[in-house]
């Protein structure tokens, strides 16, 4: 079969070239090390001066995580501040606390704010108060914000990388003319591109399964779905990426013009996955993301990882992937019609 | 079923008429001759002149944009006789990543060759462009010289019955020149028709039959001893360029 032909000398072609192979497999999970060891670790402590504070109100922080240092002024604690050697300081003015805050990270701000109100809280409250229950439906209390995103980094890199490598390599076989004479044999076009399909998608399994075997037991991201689904939503998602990657590079007469796809391809895309709220955005923009696969991708692979749903909840975003990779195929054998005209 | 010649007649082709044209320009104009089963015969002129435009359009991977081509009694582009026909490109397609070896087994199976029969072919023709030796070495390291014998090989794989060479011996050294001409002769006797371009004045006379192009218009038909004679002169560059309205 001729199909077969192009799919063994695709894998040919990648065991001859390491440095892609390595890209596409020792890359994502590099990366995913990274984003996992800067995303899990701890909570920041803030660091907040005392100035003048009466004991009761040191006792009541100290319970809060935070650490505390005494200043004998507000000069020295301003100094302090200044020198980012304090996240913020309090000092007691006419019977009630005055907070500074360095301010310049909002984040700092915030677990600064929630301490002290936690704190206020704490002592208004008295020994009998009420404490509500709280239980999640997904998620869990102690889940981090890569258990959030970490799903949405898994679709990414199995939309990134083949992409990239399957249009460079489609642009390759343009641009060396191995084309004009793959077109010289009685190959029929849409045998080209299933070949393609076939040939990476093959390979992007293998980068799936390991991605997502390495997030789940290395990682310990959570994973409350089952395996299958995740590998299927890759699959699709990154058959997607093939035929799109493969479609572009038509219009695209470089690697180097390959690589301006990204901005204007990927890059959106990113931001439509649901890294940021979509619900905040404007109407019209939370429509642009209808038309993005990862979009599709992310929201699939969330409902299997987080909310641990099963294969009817995610069917119709397999589908709309399904949709968008028939589309590109279709296109890709119509643009082939330039390089033979039966 | 596929063509009405037999493998003991041999395969013609009959263009007819052919013009090509690419946005407004005529790169080909009233292109009208025969290529006879089993002879070789070649296409002579300048670079620029249109030759690859017109072998393309015999090779079934471009279509005229009016006349017609006929290949093996079938016309063209026909999707079912590429598989009859050898192509080798004036630029060598290869994948420079993989070996010899490789790129062979690759086109092979996109021919439908397998199995031992296969193994038995590729060794052949690689023989037959002595590049056994070098079979299993990477593309990427080959001359420029052993790629031209590699693209030869591999359009020899399928044992077509056509086989359209486009400036087979560019870059290739005098010795093994004359071997691959002995080779495309015996091919010719046992009843392949090849179709040759060259720009190079001294091989067009080993060809049995002689088209000359000149800025897209096939100045003249006829063996290399016909067309001498009718130019009154004694070398076919000097026929070239009485034929082409230039006296030398
Ligand atoms: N795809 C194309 N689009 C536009 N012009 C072309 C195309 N292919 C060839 N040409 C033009 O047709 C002319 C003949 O080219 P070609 O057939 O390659 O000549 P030769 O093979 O004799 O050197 C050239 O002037 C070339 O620029
Ligand atoms: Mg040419």
């Amino acid at each position: 079969m001729r199909v077969c032909a192009l799919v063994v000398r695709i894998w040919r072609q990648f065991l001859h070239d390491k440095r892609t192979l390595m890209l596409m497999l020792v890359a994502p999970i590099l990366i995913l090390t990274l984003v996992s060891l800067v995303f899990n670790g701890n909570t920041y402590k803030p660091k907040i001066g005392t100035v003048d504070v009466p004991a009761m109100v040191t006792q009541r922080l100290a319970h809060e995580d935070v650490s505390l240092v005494s200043y004998s002024s507000t000069n020295s604690a301003l100094e302090a501040l200044k020198t980012q050697t304090i996240d913020a300081y309090i000092s007691w003015q006419d019977g009630r606390p005055a907070v500074v805050l360095e301010g310049s990270d909002p984040s700092k701000n915030k677990a600064i704010l929630l301490d002290l109100q936690q704190m206020a809280e704490a002592s208004s409250r008295g020994p009998t108060g009420i404490q509500p229950k709280i239980t999640y439906l997904y998620g869990s209390a102690n889940m981090s914000s890569f258990d959030n995103f970490g799903p949405v980094l898994i679709g990414f890199f199995a939309f990134f990388f083949v992409f990239l490598v399957a249009g460079i390599s489609f642009l390759k076989e343009r641009t060396t003319g191995t084309l004009q004479r793959l077109v010289a044999t009685p190959i029929r076009r849409w045998e080209i591109v299933a070949g393609y399909v076939a040939g990476f998608g093959l390979f992007t399994t293998i980068q799936a399964i390991l991605i997502a075997w390495f997030c789940v037991d290395i990682l310990g991201m959570m994973m409350n779905g089952r395996l299958i689904n995740l590998l299927l939503i890759t699959l699709l998602l990154s058959i997607t990426a093939l035929t799109l990657g493969t479609f572009l590079s038509s219009f695209a007469n470089s690697e180097f013009q390959m690589m301006q796809f990204i901005p204007l391809v990927i890059v959106p895309q990113v931001f439509f996955s649901g890294l940021f709220n979509i619900d905040t955005m404007a109407v019209w923009l939370r429509w642009l993301s209808k038309i993005m696969p990862l979009y599709y991708g992310a929201d699939a692979m969330r409902n299997v990882m987080i909310r641990g749903k099963g294969f009817t909840d995610i069917v119709m975003d397999l589908a709309v992937l399904l949709a968008f990779s028939l589309v590109f195929m279709v296109l890709n054998v119509l643009t082939l019609r330039k390089y033979r005209h039966v | 079923m596929l063509g009405k010649g037999s493998r003991e007649e041999g395969w013609g082709i009959q263009v007819s008429h052919v013009d090509r044209k690419f946005g407004k320009r005529l790169v080909l104009q009233d292109i009208h001759f025969e290529v006879k089963p089993a002879e070789i015969f070649g296409l002579l002129g300048p670079s620029g002149s249109g030759k690859t435009t017109l072998v393309k359009l015999m090779a079934g991977i471009d279509r005229p944009t009016s006349g017609t081509v006929v290949v093996g009694g079938v016309q063209m582009p026909r999707l079912d006789m590429l598989g009859k026909i050898g192509y080798m490109a004036q630029s060598d397609a290869l994948y420079a990543e993989l070996t010899a070896k490789e790129n062979l087994d690759f086109f092979a199976s996109l021919f439908g060759l397998r199995g031992r029969g296969r193994r038995r072919r590729i060794e052949e023709v690689m023989e037959l462009v002595h590049l056994t030796d070098s079979m299993k070495k990477r593309v990427s390291t080959y001359s420029g010289g052993m790629k031209r014998r590699l693209s030869l090989a591999i359009a020899m794989l399928h044992r077509p019955r056509i086989l359209i060479l486009d400036e087979p011996t560019v870059g290739i050294d005098p010795a093994l020149r004359v071997s691959i001409w002995n080779e495309l002769r015996d091919m010719s006797q046992s009843g392949t028709t090849i179709l040759v371009t060259t720009h190079v004045m001294d091989e067009a006379e080993k060809c049995h039959r002689l088209g000359m192009l000149r800025d897209g218009r096939l100045i003249a038909v006829g063996t290399p001893g016909e067309l001498k004679a009718n130019a009154n002169v004694t070398t076919i560059e000097e026929a070239f360029l009485a034929f082409g309205g230039v006296r030398g």
